[in-house]
């Protein structure tokens, strides 16, 4: 095997492009545990995102309508959810898993037409300069806006949480909602938005899957990246930009290990399959290990439910 | 008088009326129990597609999906069973067992189970296709075409259906081309698009010019398509997901098997058969040739396929040798049935270790 700049590049590539629907259905859901509300439902809404960003897709023929429409069937989704824990109080834990399951069956019946369809090529930008600069031009030039998009959220999420009035606000209501309550914050108004946030950005990341990676829709396409991304949020200690480090690890070792089977490395296949989990999981909670650190970004009442007494 | 009249004509309408719908719907009930969803454009979607052939013989079919390998499968064949169905197909391996112990609950009812090989009752049949027929054409086209001789291959589990395949390909690309490598990524997933695509992208990157697999999903061919090379379908013709890429597929084809054991069961002509079709039968069919194989490739390869259907030519001739050199099929000799069932050693010239 012949180790050149441009082959590292490429792998980068794939790395990062395998790593977006992770990011953006991670980033989404900080935002809602952030308000305190805890949405096992990632799963469910990226499902619903791929399948109805694919059929919009078919249907329409317009990317755009695709691509705001798989984000908009989050929203709606990801209503249900709101509906049921902000206004009629139920068990956070419960509600979500029920929307996963609900999101799985919906889209197989939903997607029963659209199996066996090609999806459409999905423009890039810059493509003109992928081959301008040697490992660089991979890495930078020739993705989907989506991609672009995906790895600017971090950041924003980042800044949105740190340095923005609205973000302290989401902050304050996720730490201690009789409080943020009682300074005049609509506590359910403020976590209802924060639900729909996450049910687009989720929507997008199972939009990603089945118009951009791979065009196409099968039953239960997402195959358990809701559940990582749910997982990244957690271990990464609800910090956007351990976010992206974990999304990183998490794509390049699963690419990695496939590298190293064809390359015919004598290591275990079942192990090489395991490490991607195993390893994303050691990183993150050693990079997040400062015990202060973590109380202060832990929201405090993740996933319990605000009564409003008046 | 006028009453009777009444009554006969009433009642001779009845009697044209029941004709009529038996002559629509036959009287022979048939079940399906799928592993995976009728969505997942693979093995189940094509078993489905022989289950809709069996509907438009005249059959009524039920089918069940998403069926675990366990328990669970029992009590679904139960209730199969205990509903009025006469023949009931169950179509992945691991319902062996479930399959037996409940033929034998139900003597009356018939069983066909799907790449199986125990039937411990009268009533119970097994049938399988030999998709490695179809590799061994794969193998032929890759082994003339490639170009930077290394060959890619995504492998689901370490089972003997996908090693047979592989040393198939393998053994067949050999033939034409001596100088081939077979390097084979094991993806541990039967349809995971994202998990085929990654896999596809490392071998490719690692230098494949041409990629077969053994998952189900169309995530590589069109991963070959992006990056411009060659790829082949599996389970159902994937030529209009990658027009460029596919140089042809290896297509499931059940629905004639389905039908005619339907029809059989009808007839009271169905006995115990252990089958094990494959392209002379037409369980497994070659889509349609490529553009981009050359005149030369495509009429060996035409006249392999007949060769393969009439029996002329068996994939697993000798001599061939394993990868530490030992004789497994000697000069003259062909593989039987019991070997290729168990076959769990790859060939010489296939790179790595079957997982264990």
């Amino acid at each position: 095997m012949i180790i050149d700049i441009n082959f590292v590049g490429l792998i980068i590539t794939s790395i990062m492009a395998s790593a977006v629907p992770l990011i953006l259905a991670s980033c989404g859901e900080l935002i809602t545990e952030r308000s305190g509300v805890l949405n096992l439902g990632v799963e469910g809404m990226m499902i619903i995102g791929a399948i109805s960003g694919f059929a919009l897709m078919t249907v329409t023929g317009s990317l755009i309508i695709a691509v705001f429409g798989a984000m908009l069937a989050g929203v709606l989704i990801s209503t249900i959810f709101a509906f049921l824990t902000q206004t009629l109080i139920t068990n956070h834990v419960a509600t979500g898993l029920a929307l996963t399951i609900f999101g799985i069956g919906i889209s197989a019946m939903i997607g029963k037409n659209f199996v066996g369809i090609p999806g459409k090529e999905f423009p890039v930008l810059f493509g003109s300069l992928k081959d301008a600069i040697p490992f660089l031009s991979p890495i930078l030039f020739g993705h989907s806006i989506v991609f672009y998009f995906a790895f600017a959220l971090p950041f924003i999420t980042n800044y949105f949480l740190k340095k923005t009035k609205i973000g302290l606000i989401v902050r304050a209501v996720g730490d201690s909602p009789d409080s943020a309550s009682n300074q005049g914050i609509n506590v359910r108004l403020v976590r209802y938005l924060c639900i729909l946030y996450g049910g687009a950005m989720c929507g997008l990341g199972g939009a990603y899957l089945s118009m951009i990676y791979t065009p196409q829709w099968i039953e239960n396409m997402t195959g358990g990246r809701g559940w990582i991304a749910l997982a990244l949020v957690v271990f990464s200690t609800w910090n956007p930009i351990k976010i992206l480090i974990g999304a990183m690890i998490f794509g390049g070792l699963t690419i990695i290990q496939f590298h190293m089977q064809a390359i015919g490395v004598r290591i275990p296949v079942q192990f090489l399959t395991a490490l991607p989990y195993i390893v994303t999981i050691i990183v993150l909670v050693v990079i997040s290990r400062d015990s202060r650190k973590i109380r202060l970004s832990t929201p405090s009442s993740l996933g319990k439910s605000f009564y409003k007494d008046n | 008088m006028h009453k009777i009249f009444i009554r006969s004509l009433v009642s001779s309408l009845v009697f044209l009326f029941t004709l009529t719908v038996s002559a629509v719907a036959k009287d022979v009930k048939a079940a399906f129990v799928y592993i995976g969803p009728t969505g997942d454009h693979g093995w189940t979607y094509q078993h489905d597609v022989g289950r809709k052939a069996v509907e438009a013989a005249g059959y009524k079919t039920t089918y069940v999906e998403g069926v675990p390998e366990s328990a669970d499968a029992e009590r679904v064949l139960r209730q199969l069973a205990n509903s009025g169905h006469d023949i009931i197909f169950t179509t992945s391996f691991g319902y062996m067992n479930p399959t037996n112990k409940v033929a034998k609950e139900f003597p009356k009812v018939k069983f066909e189970h799907a790449t199986g090989y125990k039937r411990e009752h009268s009533n119970v049949s097994t049938y399988a296709a030999r998709f490695y027929e179809g590799r061994t054409i794969l193998g032929t086209i890759a082994g003339s075409m490639t170009k930077s001789n290394v060959i890619g291959y995504v492998a689901s589990f370490p089972i003997p259906e996908v090693i047979r395949g592989i040393n198939s390909f393998t053994l067949a690309a050999q033939k034409v081309n001596p100088n081939i490598k077979t390097k084979i990524v094991w993806a541990f997933t039967w349809y995971d698009p994202g998990k085929e695509a990654e896999a596809a992208k490392a071998l490719i990157d690692q230098g494949a010019d041409i990629i077969a697999q053994h998952t189900d999903s169309t995530a590589i061919v069109q991963i070959a398509e992006k990056a411009g090379i060659f790829a082949f379908g599996q389970a159902s013709d994937m030529d209009k997901f990658a027009p460029k890429a596919v140089l042809t597929s290896v297509e499931n084809n059940w629905g004639p098997y389905y039908v005619d054991r339907v029809k059989a069961v009808d007839n009271g002509t169905w006995n115990q058969k252990d089958t094990w079709h494959g392209i002379g039968d037409g369980m497994v069919v070659i889509s349609d040739l490529d553009s981009a194989i050359p005149a030369d490739v495509r009429a060996k390869v035409n006249q392999l396929e007949k060769d393969l259907a009439s029996g002329k030519v068996h994939s697993f001739t000798g001599p061939i040798y394993d990868q530490k050199g030992n004789l497994m099929v000697a000069e003259g000799k062909t593989a039987d049935d019991g070997m290729l069932a168990g076959m769990m050693t790859y060939v010489k010239g296939v790179e790595g270790d079957i997982p264990k």
